[in-house]
């Protein structure tokens, strides 16, 4: 049942003043251990980086559980300023950052396991509604393997390109969004790079959910 | 994950939030210049709606401090331009009021200029105004903003293009499905129907239902009007999944 729904409309250049939060970046508080950096930049059809778009992302627990109501398995207590929920502008560059702990793996209502993965909305001007995708990790080849959703995309190329790929420390000069990681703290153990091309080759799988 | 996460999956029964097919604006949409370049040319890939999706954050009261609501005050001095009442409900498509849940709006100020450094437009800025408000809606999903009628603006999609006066409305909802961010539009507005985005929306109905109304019974009297807009999120039904055999 569509009726009734309200249509969406783009977000605009000026989403600046009304959406970006100062702990936005944070899933978790700086300095949780073993918290992870997951970046990178938005980029156009002409593979110039987009600088007023805003990434958002949604994720279970280490434990593969959600802090909400309508879990089956029980509503999770949110541990440790563990959030689910992270908010990104991205800056001049176009770069993104978000600092989080690395969700677990989930139960399909279907049987069978998805691997641990964020789910993704980009806004910005120019899209007309949010386009949404999936974080997924490059070291979990076993648990991908065996994912539905990344099942569902027979073509590799674009499979790989919902696959965050480790970064090593080194990478996170390069990619200058900078507050969250800067700020981060001691307690990262990882970088990953997602880069979200909205457009031309080797453009990202977005999805209807 | 353990043996009896494994048996919990077999016995999952997740809500089904309804589709909105046919109802937001396709993402390519030639009129709107911006889209060029950034709207995807690769078709969506269906993905069926799972713990990630049919769960969501759920933003309330936290996020909000007193005054965020009024978007005339806290600044010095009253801003310029009319004082406006816009309060609504929001919904799901099934009726239901969608209670706790936060709104985030921007805007123009009455001279359709923005508080922000790419905004070039040669209209004045308004010292006493920012154009950012935030609301939870209560128990029975209502919310309203006590604001300033935000002003046409031209923009450079084509020659002498303008936008229709708008507040850009930010929602959550419940889960990750339902989140929308859109635009209120005001009543009987000339520009309608020459403004690109507005008009990407494909069916006129659900194009009309941005439009808010005039309500009388909001407006209060020597001292603003009164414009509602409800909102209305995709529906949720339960569904349980069949076990047997797993």
């Amino acid at each position: 049942m569509s009726e009734g729904i309200t249509p969406s409309q783009t977000v605009g250049p000026f989403l600046a003043i009304g959406l970006p939060w100062a702990d936005g970046p944070f899933v978790v508080p700086p300095g949780t251990p073993d918290s992870i950096v997951i970046e990178g930049r938005v980029l156009d059809g002409d593979g110039q980086p987009v600088p007023d778009a805003l990434v958002e992302t949604w994720q279970a627990d280490p434990d593969g559980r959600f802090d909400h109501p309508d879990d089956p398995r029980g509503r999770a207590v949110a541990q440790g300023g563990f959030r689910g929920f992270g908010r990104s502008a991205t800056n001049p560059s176009g770069n993104y950052q978000i600092v989080t702990l690395r969700p677990g793996p989930l139960p399909c209502p279907d049987g069978g396991t998805e691997a641990p993965h964020l789910d993704v909305s980009v806004f910005a001007r120019g899209l007309l509604d949010r386009v949404v995708t999936r974080i997924y990790f490059a070291d979990e080849a076993q648990a991908n393997a065996a994912d539905p959703v990344l099942a569902s995309i027979t073509d590799p190329a674009r499979r790989a390109t919902l696959i965050a790929a480790e970064a090593g420390d080194a990478a996170a000069g390069d990619a200058g969004a900078g507050d969250a990681g800067r700020t981060a703290g001691d307690g990262t153990c990882g970088r990953f790079r997602f880069d979200i091309r909205l457009q031309g080759e080797l453009e990202t799988v977005f999805f209807d959910a | 994950m353990t043996a009896s996460d494994q048996r919990a999956a077999g016995r999952l029964a997740l809500p089904r939030y309804s589709s909105a097919a046919g109802v937001h604006p396709p993402l390519d949409c030639p009129g709107y210049k911006s889209s060029r370049l950034r709207a995807p040319s690769q078709p969506l890939v269906p993905m069926p709606q799972r713990l990630t999706e049919i769960t969501g954050p759920l933003f309330g009261a936290e996020r909000v401090t007193a005054g965020d609501a009024d978007l005339t005050t806290g600044r010095g001095g009253e801003p310029l331009g009319e004082r406006i009442i816009v309060s609504g409900r929001v919904l799901d498509s099934d009726g239901r009021p969608v209670p706790d849940t936060l709104i985030e709006i921007w805007q123009a100020n009455a001279s359709g200029r923005y508080a922000h450094k790419v905004d070039d437009h040669p209209a004045p800025l308004d010292p006493n105004f920012t154009g950012a408000g935030r609301c939870v809606t209560d128990s029975l999903g209502r919310y309203r903003f006590l604001t300033i009628k935000p002003g046409a603006y031209p923009w450079r999609n084509h020659f002498n293009a303008w936008r229709p006066a708008h507040i850009h409305f930010s929602l959550f909802g419940r889960a990750f499905t339902q989140r929308l961010v859109t635009q209120m539009y005001f009543p009987a507005d000339p520009l309608f129907p020459l403004d690109p985005i507005f008009n990407s929306i494909p069916d006129p109905a659900a194009r009309a239902r941005l439009i808010s109304a005039l309500d009388m019974e909001l407006t209060q009297p020597d001292w603003a009007l009164g414009y509602r807009w409800d909102i209305v999120l995709r529906g949720r039904t339960a569904t349980v999944f069949e076990t047997e055999g797993k």
